[in-house]
């Protein structure tokens, strides 16, 4: 489906995981509330797909359905997210990760085919066990490998993620590492049965730029060497910027625009987009006033009338309190779910600053070619 | 910013020191010997890594501690050492604090406008009850909520008005000081952008100053006038936003500021952000003194390294 962006290392783009039609409701003492409403995704072999939005549109879910880490509240009302793999005999599967069941999805995906990096890495660690026998652990229970070879691969993994002394911290517990190195350990682990995705919610909100950067160049580093597919859940757009092959931009609960990077950085075409690019200064901006998205997201306890949007979009028009838009497609990889691109609709573009803004970026982009 | 310069600093700090005493043998040195200046109005940006000691200097300030030495002078009266009454409720009243999660610093059991005007009645602001309440529905108002939010609880709010809030119940005393410690980091862009104006708008209506600690360099960009780099405790680097930004000189500023991810893809594809490590750099920040580069501008090093830096930095 992916047109290749050039200058891009994108080897293959066969999909690796498909995310179709996904609904995921919560049962809650206030009512059901309807997080996921429809959630289409795409994410290729080798690539890199980031998804962005405000707290609380669907992000973490979304991924955490991938993993079968729902919350036990959670119904799954439809959908399909369909895995490929290539089996021990070299064959290739396609399997739902939806009908897998709990256990044969810790057995035999979670972890091994696919592994998450969470925002703070306390929650991904045993604070009683040691970084080494932390890492070995999934290799004794995945891949039954002796104490030796175990080891070996652990001290490899730790020297990956450029940890010094890997010999010497192997010994130290969680507690005795900074919050960076921390990170780097729960990225070994994750790395540790060579899975085929990896999903990083927030990996480095928690973190100093100058340790985020060397943590982002890390996995991008390991990316390619080992083909690994990245999901990257962040709200941080120059993090985007740096790594993502692909954005999808999700708000309450359904992805509002999709598009490769450059696409969605220098073309955006939907009026939340342009909200979340505006918002966010860059160095440049000397705007007496930063632009704000006004309002706030829906409250999915109740169905949003037309689309989610509108309340907050002030080019919505009459058709936004009535109808949900689709998404309508802009170029062969863009794809958004404005009714601003409906054929009938008036000619609007994006902000005037915004424009000036996105014209200035490409004029900086051009000395880097 | 240049008339800023001449005027009587609101905040003067020399040589702050301020040592944790851990054990007989281990004293954890969080600031050592960190000089800066804020004038009335305007607003400094404290940056460097988590661990430099910028959560420290924002509560020694205040006299959440006692300085392990150095000289602090706010509005005129000495604030490091002991204080008499008059300067400590000057102090008080005059220098106030947003926190980072306003969840955390707001007590849970009390009703927003009890926390609000609790400054009003220990400073005795206001004369009557009344009188009180029409000045919190004032300032319920000037951070964005409505006088209804006053009988609500600090859990029946979203992240950003609970910020709000925060900043209500600092505002409230009309400070000429305000230190932001990471006041904006666990919030959502377009909500950060909306504290930050309002942070803004009340600057200009009332000419507060802000003490503004963050780990967002492009945000601490937008809003300050001046900058300090701070680095294991040490003020490597400090001047004016355009100094800082325009010619970085320290070793460590230029790292910090390379490592600021552009959102600009075409751009962060292509770059890697230096690295800097200081075990390895061969410097002594101990050994170094204040240079003045130009202006405001001033980098900490020995004599040398700072010809050396200069070299590699040429101007602009
Ligand atoms: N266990 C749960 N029970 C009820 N609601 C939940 C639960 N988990 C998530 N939600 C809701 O689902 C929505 C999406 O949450 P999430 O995916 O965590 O958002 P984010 O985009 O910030 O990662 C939010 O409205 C959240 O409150
Ligand atoms: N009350 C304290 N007791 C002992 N050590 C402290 C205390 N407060 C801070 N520190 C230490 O001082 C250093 C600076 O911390 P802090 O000022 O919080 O840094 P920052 O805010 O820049 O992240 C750190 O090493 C921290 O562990
Ligand atoms: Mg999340
Ligand atoms: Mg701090």
């Amino acid at each position: 489906m992916s047109e290749k962006i050039p200058g891009l290392n994108q080897t293959d783009s066969k999909t690796i995981l498909e995310i179709r039609n996904l609904d995921i409701s919560f049962r809650t003492s206030a009512g059901i509330i309807h997080a996921i409403r429809g959630v289409n995704l795409d994410l290729c072999k080798g690539e890199t797909v980031a998804i962005v939005g405000e707290s609380g549109s669907g992000k973490s879910v979304t991924m955490k359905a991938v993993m079968g880490l729902l919350d036990s509240n959670a119904t799954v009302n439809s959908g399909e997210i369909l895995y490929t793999y290539t089996d021990a005999q070299g064959k290739s599967v396609t399997t739902d990760l939806l009908k897998m069941s709990k256990k044969d999805l810790r057995q035999n995906i979670n972890g091994q085919r696919i592994a998450m990096v969470f925002q703070d890495p306390m929650t991904s660690l045993d604070p009683t066990m040691t970084i080494g026998k932390q890492i070995m652990e999934g290799m004794f229970l995945h891949e039954r490998m002796d104490r030796g070879a175990a080891q070996a691969r652990a001290l490899e993994l730790l020297n990956l993620v450029g940890i010094p002394d890997a010999e010497k911290r192997f010994k130290n517990y969680p507690h005795q590492l900074s919050g960076g190195m921390r990170q780097r350990v729960v990225i070994a682990i994750a790395l540790s049965a060579n899975p085929d995705i990896l999903i990083c919610d927030e990996p480095t909100t928690a973190l100093d730029v100058t340790i985020q950067a060397r943590i982002l160049e890390l996995i991008m580093e390991i990316q390619q060497k080992m083909k690994l597919s990245v999901v990257y859940i962040t709200h941080d757009l120059g993090v985007v910027a740096k790594v993502a092959d692909y954005v999808d931009v999700m708000y309450a609960g359904r992805i509002v625009e999709v598009g490769n990077v450059n696409e969605i950085f220098f073309e955006p075409k939907h009026p939340y987009t342009w909200g979340l690019l505006s918002a966010m200064p860059d160095l440049d901006t000397e705007d007496d006033r930063l632009y704000s998205i006004p309002g706030s997201p829906p409250n999915l306890l109740r169905e949003p009338k037309g689309d989610a949007f509108a309340a907050r979009n002030r080019f919505a028009m009459a058709i936004d309190e009535k109808a949900e838009p689709p998404l309508f497609q802009v170029s062969p990889t863009h794809w958004a779910a404005t009714w601003l691109l409906h054929p009938d609709a008036p000619k609007v573009d994006m902000p005037p600053e915004l424009r000036a803004r996105l014209e200035r970026a490409r004029k900086e982009a051009e000395k880097y070619l | 910013m240049s008339e800023t310069i001449q005027r009587e600093p609101l905040l003067e700090v020399r040589n702050l020191v301020q040592h944790f005493p851990i054990s007989r043998s281990y004293t954890v040195k969080a600031v050592n010997g960190v000089s800066f200046n804020i004038y009335p109005g305007e607003t400094y940006g404290l940056v460097g890594e988590s661990g430099s000691g910028k959560t420290t200097i924002g509560r020694s300030v205040i006299r959440l501690y006692n300085p392990t030495s150095g000289e602090m002078i706010f509005q005129g009266k000495r604030i490091a050492g002991r204080m008499d009454g008059e300067t400590r409720e000057m102090l008080r009243r005059d220098m106030q604090m947003i926190f980072q999660d306003p969840m955390a610093s707001l007590n849970p059991r009390k009703k927003v406008e009890d926390i609000i005007g609790e400054g009003l009645k220990i400073h005795h602001m206001g004369e009557t009850k009344q009188e009180r309440q029409k000045l919190i529905s004032e300032m319920l108002k000037k951070v964005g909520l409505s006088p209804e939010h006053a009988a609500r609880y600090p859990h029946q709010f979203s992240g950003g008005q609970r910020q709000r809030v925060g900043i209500a119940r600092a505002l409230i005393m009309n400070p000429r000081l305000i230190i932001a410690d990471e006041c904006i980091s666990a919030l959502d862009v377009s909500i950060q952008a909306q504290v930050v104006n309002l942070m803004k708008d009340i600057q200009e209506e009332t000419h507060c100053a802000y003490l503004f600690i963050a780990h967002d360099l492009s945000m601490v960009k937008y809003i300050s006038d001046r900058i300090g780099v701070l680095h294991l405790g040490y003020m490597v680097e400090s001047g004016t936003k355009e100094e800082i930004f325009s010619r970085p000189i320290h070793p460590y500023t230029r790292s910090l500021l390379s490592a600021i991810p552009h959102p600009n893809p075409e751009v962060e594809k292509r770059r890697k952000a230096l690295t800097y490590d200081y075990a390895s750099s061969g410097l002594d920040y101990a050994a170094g003194s204040e240079h003045l580069i130009e202006g405001t501008h001033t980098v900490l090093g020995t004599d040398g390294n700072v010809r050396q830096w200069l070299a590699e930095c040429p101007e602009p």
